[in-house]
């Protein structure tokens, strides 16, 4: 049995370094082809009848026009009459055409009759909602909470929370289907799941999971909202059989995309939370409430990494509103409980008196097991933005321009999903590495040209990374960030094995055994003795005619890749004290995830985190109106993200080396997504003095907050 | 075959060489043809049915409707089809009127900048959502009801709204030229005539109306800025990002100054009315006094004085306030 470990730090040649992405030139250039870019011989385009109200009843439709337009080659309702549907966009009929235009208008051509019936999109205020749409879940107590704070020194209590914010993926949801033949389809979705959307699709259409074809060589964002077919995909297959197996291509547009294809559910809570009189926190008590559309949102983590605060109650409710439902998230809930618990806390050291690095630190044991990470990260950070150089108590800025800090700490697991992984070495030398992933941002494809690379000795160019395919051995889908532990445990145990192979062809050409050989350098060597070696190109020259191909497994023999990351980040703000603009100074992460397989790839999903952070703290809000129960900013217009000018100075700090390396590897794309809102809202209440207790902090919510008026719901 | 229930939304794509053509081709209909200047509104419209002509008369290929003429003593010509790219890169724009510059700096998005116009500016129709979202310009239920007042009027107006129209002029470049007293040149079927900037920008009263003063049939074809000479002018607009973004509120402000003291004043206020909204109160505030931190607070307070804001909305009169006063020390500076 092979040892499959990383190799030792000091002979790491890939591993840890600096490399850049390897299809960052395609993607830049616009070589690389999204599936918004596919076009096929052929082929229709799908669109989607909706429905305009947020909770109807449908009574009637009629397709007959839509039938007979020009250019129109399927017409299929979705939803017939009789349905009661629940939000504004749901899918009614599905319509191929021979362009998008005629498509649209054959849409448009389509007689619907509904019966209106009333609808709840708003759950901000929970003294608002109807009984009767209020879910009540998962309470919980800890120790003994009321006598903690009847012998408390100082108790705060708030109300804080998060708006909906969509995935917002620049390139929407969607995909192009065709019947290849009477019993199989080619699919080239827009999916996180590359090995296992097939497999959906064909259940949907009742052929064999194997008569699914899928292909994706890129995607243009997911977040966690593209693991499934959808109701879009299914549709857009029946199309295609109803078109005589044309290809039908339907990307959802922008305003679809805004209003169903994903959200990430609001939450808010009322929060009490007491400490002594040595600024230990001594008790808890929340109260939370969101909504995620129809559906919930699973068990809240709140109190948010402070899990040992030794006496809480937790109460949460769901509240069911007639919105597009919710889909994952990057780091679900997370992110929501993140930013009430760190702001809870922040308002607490706030009113300790106390600096809050210097109260979080106190409290650091609460936290558990990853409480020296977190310790040694709070110092870290402190030390790159100046902390005690900068940090000023609440409110004591001067000026039209304050600038304050914040800061926020999280937790995520990042365990590798399960990946089979094939690598091949040609008889001439050349190696493929070839799985059923893809790239959401991951470096997917630069983290195992590394690790195929690395482990045999060779350079970079001289492997070739195939992924995107479902012919190819499957892999998990690139959800919870697991991606690069599945997939660099997979390929590195491939590769071992496949060079095992080849050392044992090589062995008698240099007169050693087996595992007396290494690849080094572009050869196999004796590794006690250098000198003797081969190059690559005549090892596999003894391959004859017959290349090896190894199959790579995650779970498998060693631990490659683990899970369980702590981070934190510091925020620096600067708040126009007369407009409530606040505009990003710096924002800086430490953050751990065992072995780094790629500095720069890593440092990318940190800085990608950071905005995406930044956006939904201070601009992202999907904005639902209460008369029509329709989104009002279902564009790019008013459903701000921030551009460059918005983000400011970004900095990012990996914790590699002894103590982090050993764990292996742990995924990383979701743990520094949660933080920002949490330490920006907390540097926005540390520049202005008062709490601003939504997000996003838009300039009325941080005026009405100064003007004392600041309820958790405050839009004026 | 498709009957007289067709929803082919064909059109007509017309590109007239002169302005008489131009017109000629304009339907006295209103709706039933638009006009094309750079396109950054008219096509989004377009692809939400919000509009939906007949023809589209382009005014691109008009050699007479570009280009900028200025002189010392006559002041600036703009043609109406000057794109904001052009006008930022104009030394004559950024040297003597930096409210303009100012407010075409605003626009932060290069792909708008470059195509543009200073005309279509003027003519571009409100950003309202409920406008955008099919209830019509006035922002109406199936009943009939206001859906503003009594919905999200977050970017609405805080003043001029006492309905029906409750929506922003999204003009960048109106409170500039109204400051400025600049005046619009316009050609239709019976020929040339001018107005004022300030004129210009109407307040509808019915669906059908428009929020300026063009006939079906008129196009603008120059704006006409008077000399600036010892005009100190800018513009502040309160914008809550960096990137492309409207404003929230802004403030143009030309003032004609004897050393620190203001002669005199004209203020026009942006974004917080269907129209560009001229503050006698705040040009009164500030005449005769001399420009500090003092003065320009208490014409910013003259400015918003009668603001009424909506359910939603009384955040802008603070922003408001905050574009006033900036835009005085900033033109005064």
């Amino acid at each position: 049995m092979a040892d499959y470990k990383w190799p030792d730090a000091q002979k790491r040649v890939h591993i840890g370094k600096r490399i850049s992405r390897i299809d960052g030139p395609d993607k830049v250039s616009g070589k690389a082809k999204y599936t918004f870019d596919i076009n096929r011989p052929g082929m229709l385009f799908g669109k989607i009848v909706r429905s305009p109200y947020a909770h109807a009843k449908i009574v009637s439709i009629d397709i007959t026009e839509a039938q007979k337009m020009p250019g129109v080659a399927a017409v299929k309702i979705i939803q017939g009459p009789g349905t009661e549907i629940q939000w504004a966009g749901d899918e009614l009929v599905a319509i191929a055409a021979v362009d998008e235009h005629k498509a649209e208008d054959a849409a448009r051509a389509v007689k619907i009759v509904y019966e209106r019936l009333p609808h709840l999109v708003h759950d901000e205020d929970i003294s608002k909602v109807p009984a009767e749409k209020i879910n009540r879940a998962a309470d919980g107590v800890t120790g003994d909470p009321d006598k903690a704070f009847s012998e408390a020194k100082t108790t705060i209590e708030g109300t804080y929370g998060n708006a909906i914010i969509t995935h917002c993926c620049l390139e929407s949801h969607g995909q192009i289907a065709e019947w290849t033949d009477a019993q199989n389809v080619l699919l080239h979705p827009s999916t996180q799941s590359v090995s296992s959307v097939g497999g959906q699709l064909a259940q949907s259409l009742k052929i064999p999971a194997n008569n699914v074809r899928v292909k994706m060589d890129h995607i243009g964002g997911g977040f966690g909202s593209k693991f499934q077919i959808d109701r879009w995909g299914v549709e857009c297959a029946n199309l295609s059989k109803l078109a005589q197996n044309k290809p039908v291509k339907m990307m959802l547009e922008r305003d679809a995309e805004l209003t169903v294809a994903g959200s990430r559910p609001s939450i808010y809570a009322k929060v009490k939370v007491g400490a002594d009189a040595n600024g230990k926190i001594v008790a808890w008590q929340s109260e939370a409430w969101g909504t995620g559309g129809q559906g919930g949102f699973g068990t809240l983590p709140m109190p948010y990494v402070f899990t040992g605060i030794p006496n809480q109650r937790r109460r949460q409710m769901t509240v069911a509103t007639n919105t597009g439902p919710s889909r994952a998230w990057r780091a679900p809930n997370h992110p929501q409980v993140a930013l009430i618990t760190m702001a809870a806390l922040d308002d607490l050291a706030a009113e300790l008196k106390m600096d809050a690095l210097d109260f979080f630190i106190k409290n650091i044991e609460m936290t558990g097991v990853r409480a020296n990470v977190y310790r040694d990260e709070l110092l870290k950070g402190a030390e790159l933005i100046e902390w005690k150089k900068n940090w000023h108590p609440r409110g004591q800025g001067t000026g039209t321009v304050r600038k304050g800090l914040g800061l926020s700490i999280h937790t995520w697991g990042g365990t590798p999903h399960a990946s089979d992984c094939d690598v091949t070495i040609q008889p001439d030398g050349s190696v493929e590495v070839k799985l059923g992933t893809q790239d959401l941002g991951t470096g997917t494809r630069t983290v195992l040209n590394i690790i195929a690379a690395e482990t045999f000795g060779l350079p970079l160019d001289a492997v070739k990374v195939m992924i995107g395919d479902n012919r190819y051995s499957p892999s998990g889908s690139s959800g919870g960030s697991t991606t690069v532990g599945g997939i660099s445990s997979s390929s590195r145990r491939a590769s071992v094995d496949a060079l095992n192979q080849l050392l044992e062809k090589v062995a008698p050409t240099l007169q050693a055994k087996p595992e007396e050989l290494e690849a080094a350098g572009g050869k196999i060597q004796v590794a006690a003795n250098p000198a003797k070696s081969v190059t690559w190109k005549q090892a596999c020259a003894s391959l004859g005619s017959q290349p090896i191909t190894a199959r790579g497994k995650q779970p498998g023999q060693g631990t490659l890749a683990t899970g369980g990351v702590g981070g934190i980040q510091m925020a620096q703000v600067s708040v126009d004290m007369e407009t409530g603009i606040v505009k990003m100074d710096k924002i800086v992460a430490v953050q751990d995830c065992g072995l780094v397989i790629d500095l720069k790839t890593a440092e990318s999903q940190v800085y990608g985190a950071m905005i995406m952070g930044t956006c939904y703290a201070l601009y992202e809000e999907r904005i639902m109106d209460g008369a029509t129960g329709k989104v009002l900013n279902p564009n790019m217009e008013f459903y701000k993200l921030a551009g460059i000018g918005d983000i400011g100075q970004m900095q990012v700090h990996m914790m590699t080396g002894p103590g982090h390396d050993e764990r292996g590897v742990i995924g990383l794309g979701e743990p520094p997504t949660i933080s920002p809102g949490a330490a920006i809202a907390n540097a926005v209440a540390n520049a202005i003095g008062v709490r601003v207790p939504t997000i996003p902090m838009t300039p009325d919510k941080v005026l009405a907050a100064l003007a004392g008026k600041g309820g958790a719901n405050a839009r004026v | 075959m498709p009957g007289k229930e067709e929803r082919m939304q064909g059109f007509e794509y017309a590109s007239p060489i002169t302005k008489a053509q131009a017109v000629a081709l304009l339907s006295e209909m209103r709706g039933e043809t638009e006009v094309l200047a750079g396109g950054t509104d008219l096509l989004s419209l377009m692809k939400d049915f919000i509009v939906t002509p007949k023809r589209i008369v382009s005014l691109k290929g008009i050699p007479e409707l570009k280009g900028m003429t200025f002189s010392a003593a006559g002041g600036l010509r703009i043609g109406a089809m000057t794109t904001f790219q052009e006008l930022l890169d104009s030394p004559t724009v950024r040297r003597n009127y930096r409210s303009l510059w100012d407010a075409i700096e605003g626009v932060t998005s290069p792909q708008i900048r470059n195509v543009g116009t200073a005309g279509g500016d003027l003519c571009q129709r409100p950003r309202c959502w409920y406008y955008r979202a099919g209830f019509g310009l006035l922002g109406k239920d199936e009943s009939g009801k206001a859906l503003v007042p009594d919905g999200d009027n977050r970017y609405h107006a805080i003043f001029g709204n006492d309905g029906p129209a409750y929506f922003v002029s999204p003009s960048s470049l109106g409170p500039a030229l109204i400051s400025l007293a600049a005046k619009l040149k316009i050609y239709g079927p019976k020929g040339e005539r001018t107005v004022t900037a300030e004129e210009f920008f109407v307040t509808p009263k019915s669906e059908s109306d428009r929020e300026y003063g063009l006939g079906s049939q008129e196009i603008v074809t120059d704006i006409l800025v008077p000399a600036a000479t010892g005009i100190r002018n800018a513009t502040y607009e309160v914008r809550q990002k960096e990137a492309l973004d409207w404003p929230l509120a802004a403030a143009s402000v030309a003032l004609k100054m004897t050393g620190r003291n203001v002669d005199a004043a004209r203020i026009t206020l942006g974004h917080v009315a269907p129209i560009p909204w001229r503050s006698k109160a705040a040009e009164q505030a500030i005449t005769g006094k001399a420009v500090s931190e003092e003065t320009a607070a208490a014409a910013a307070n003259a400015a918003v004085a009668d603001a009424k804001p909506l359910s939603r909305n009384s955040y802008k009169v603070q922003l408001a306030r905050v574009a006033v006063k900036r835009a005085i020390l900033a033109a005064a500076s």
